[in-house]
């Protein structure tokens, strides 16, 4: 799932400046896993918007609402309505969803509530890892299971750096593992070691952001100009 | 002979090789690197000279290395990865073989975040080992990366590092194989303290037979004081520093001449570990002491070949 983390109030609030009808939107999907963005975080970002706005001569009418993804257009259109007459969107998606909401609501100004971060997974409670780094060419199969893209900081292919010391990375010993290390001990139990001993060969790095910005088609699951009519003529 | 340099030909003649670092200045001013190879011509084979090393902006490599062959002194230019994606990496070694640069270090480097640059957005397009196979294809094959053909190739002695040192251990001589099969002709390893564990990881090297397909130079590093030697233990990832030796320092009434002592009786022991063709003397900010060094180790004057 995507992890995000709430901006700095100070941050927001200096971000809305200037607009006067303001409405904080959530959204129940990654963001709300991670306690960044769901319906809970969304109240208290209102309830502190507003409580500022009374501090300051009440200078922000402040609504809230909560989607089900924001990086859906379907969903975000039904909040039309409260959308309206709004002049800012506090978004509290991740910057996909906050992107799908200003080109939904391409005449209001959304402003984003938070820090989109990475891919990731919770390894604990109340702490999110990444674990990919989105390349367009997987090679898990080859590291036992372990993104080396992702999660060794310096995105080798070929086995740990010099700074691995007792399976930490050496670039934050505390709170981070050295990919390499923990790939040498999953293929170990895997009984895969062998694979360590392959050269994995110059990455190519075009299937990743460097290839330009992404995009996937589904060719059989697009809707004809029929399909499309019909389901336009439904909503 | 893959290059003719001065380093592959001492090493190909079966000589105790002895290179050592020159550490390029954090300005523009060319004489620091000029007044260090003037100082220390003749004391080593070839001389390497780092690519920003520990993340902090200095002169460059390759303009290290060009100032060095003005002085009529070979240098061991070293290249990381971390600051440029294959096709600057590639530009710069068809570069440095035009200018007569005759040996290269494929490193991985060290993260931005360790230097004066903390922000840097970094590269690492490719790692060293894929860094040694895209060199040996431009040398052996005349080919870059991306298959294209060249028409001259650099001629370079390829060299890399590595750290016997860090861990998971059991995969050390692993990736040391690794980069053998991926081109490396030389090795330049981490400054060696714990001399029982690198002796465990060249028992490794040899039953490998990797020791008879690359010529291994075992680093060292002269301490000049005991802070050094306990910055080294607990702040250097990938470094192991034996108490016996921070003890000696502690007790020593003359640090620097203790540190030399040391370095000398590592290089002696060296001399007769099986399988190490040299060493590699990093005198980090020390270049000073470099030819007293090597002369205490009887490795002066160094051969002529």
């Amino acid at each position: 799932m995507i992890i995000a983390e709430q901006k700095p109030l100070k941050e927001i609030i200096r971000n809305l400046e200037g607009h006067k009808k303001i409405l904080v939107a959530g959204c129940r999907s990654c963001v709300a896993i991670c306690l960044a963005g769901g319906e809970k975080e969304v109240g208290i970002v209102a309830e502190s918007l507003k409580l500022y706005s009374d501090m300051h001569g009440r200078i922000w009418e402040v609504d809230e609402i909560t989607v089900e993804r924001q990086c859906e257009k379907e969903w975000v259109k039904e909040i039309k309505k409260i959308v309206l007459g709004k002049d800012a969107i506090l978004s509290m998606a991740c910057g996909v969803g906050a992107q799908v909401m200003q080109e939904t609501y391409p005449d209001i100004r959304v402003v984003p509530g938070l820090n989109t971060s990475n891919m990731g997974a919770p390894e604990e409670q109340g702490v999110w890892r990444e674990k990919c780094a989105g390349c367009g060419d997987c090679v898990l199969h080859l590291t036992g299971g372990i993104c080396p893209i992702a999660r060794c900081s310096k995105s080798l292919l070929n086995g740990p750096c010099g700074g691995s010391q007792n399976g930490r990375c050496e670039v934050n010993p505390e709170t981070t593992p050295c990919a390499w290390d923990q790939i040498y001990h999953s293929l170990k139990k895997l009984g895969k070691l062998e694979l360590m001993e392959e050269i994995i060969p110059p990455k190519n790095w075009i299937t990743s952001h460097s290839g330009g910005p992404r995009r996937i088609v589904k060719q059989e699951a697009i809707l004809t100009s029929e399909e499309k009519a019909v389901k336009g003529g439904m909503e | 002979m893959k290059a003719g340099s001065n380093l592959e030909k001492v090493l190909e003649a079966g000589h105790f090789a002895v290179t050592a670092e020159i550490g390029p200045p954090k300005s523009a001013n060319p004489e620091v690197v000029r007044h260090h190879a003037r100082m220390l011509k003749g004391y080593a084979d070839a001389f390497n000279l780092t690519d920003n090393q520990t993340a902090i902006v200095r002169l460059s490599s390759l303009a290290s290395a060009v100032i060095c062959l003005q002085e009529g002194v070979e240098p061991v230019m070293q290249m990381t990865c971390r600051d440029k994606n294959r096709i600057a990496l590639q530009s710069d070694l068809l570069g440095a073989s035009a200018l007569g640069i005759k040996n290269v270090l494929c490193l991985t480097g060290d993260h931005q975040t360790f230097g004066n640059e903390k922000g840097a957005k970094n590269v690492y397009d490719i790692d060293s080992i894929q860094e040694l196979l895209i060199f040996r294809k431009m040398r052996d094959e005349k080919r870059i990366c991306g298959g294209e053909e060249l028409e001259e190739a650099p001629k370079v002695f390829l060299g890399a590092a590595e750290n016997p040192f860090a861990d998971p251990f059991e995969f050390r001589v692993i990736r040391l194989a690794k980069k053998v099969n991926a081109g490396a002709d030389f090795i330049q390893t981490q400054a060696i303290y714990d001399m029982e564990r690198f002796e465990k990881w060249m028992e490794g090297v040899r039953e490998r037979g990797l020791d008879k397909r690359v010529h291994i130079l075992a680093g060292v590093i002269p301490l000049k004081s005991v802070g050094a030697a306990r910055y080294m233990k607990n702040k250097v990832s990938g470094m192991i520093v034996p108490d016996s030796i921070i003890d000696r320092m502690k007790r020593a009434k003359d640090p620097k001449a203790e540190g030399v002592k040391i370095c000398i009786e590592q290089i002696e022991y060296l001399k007769t570990v099986k399988g190490v063709h040299g060493v590699h003397i990093m005198a980090i900010a020390w270049e000073e002491i470099v030819p007293e060094i090597v002369r205490q180790a009887g490795l002066y004057p160094r051969p002529t070949v």
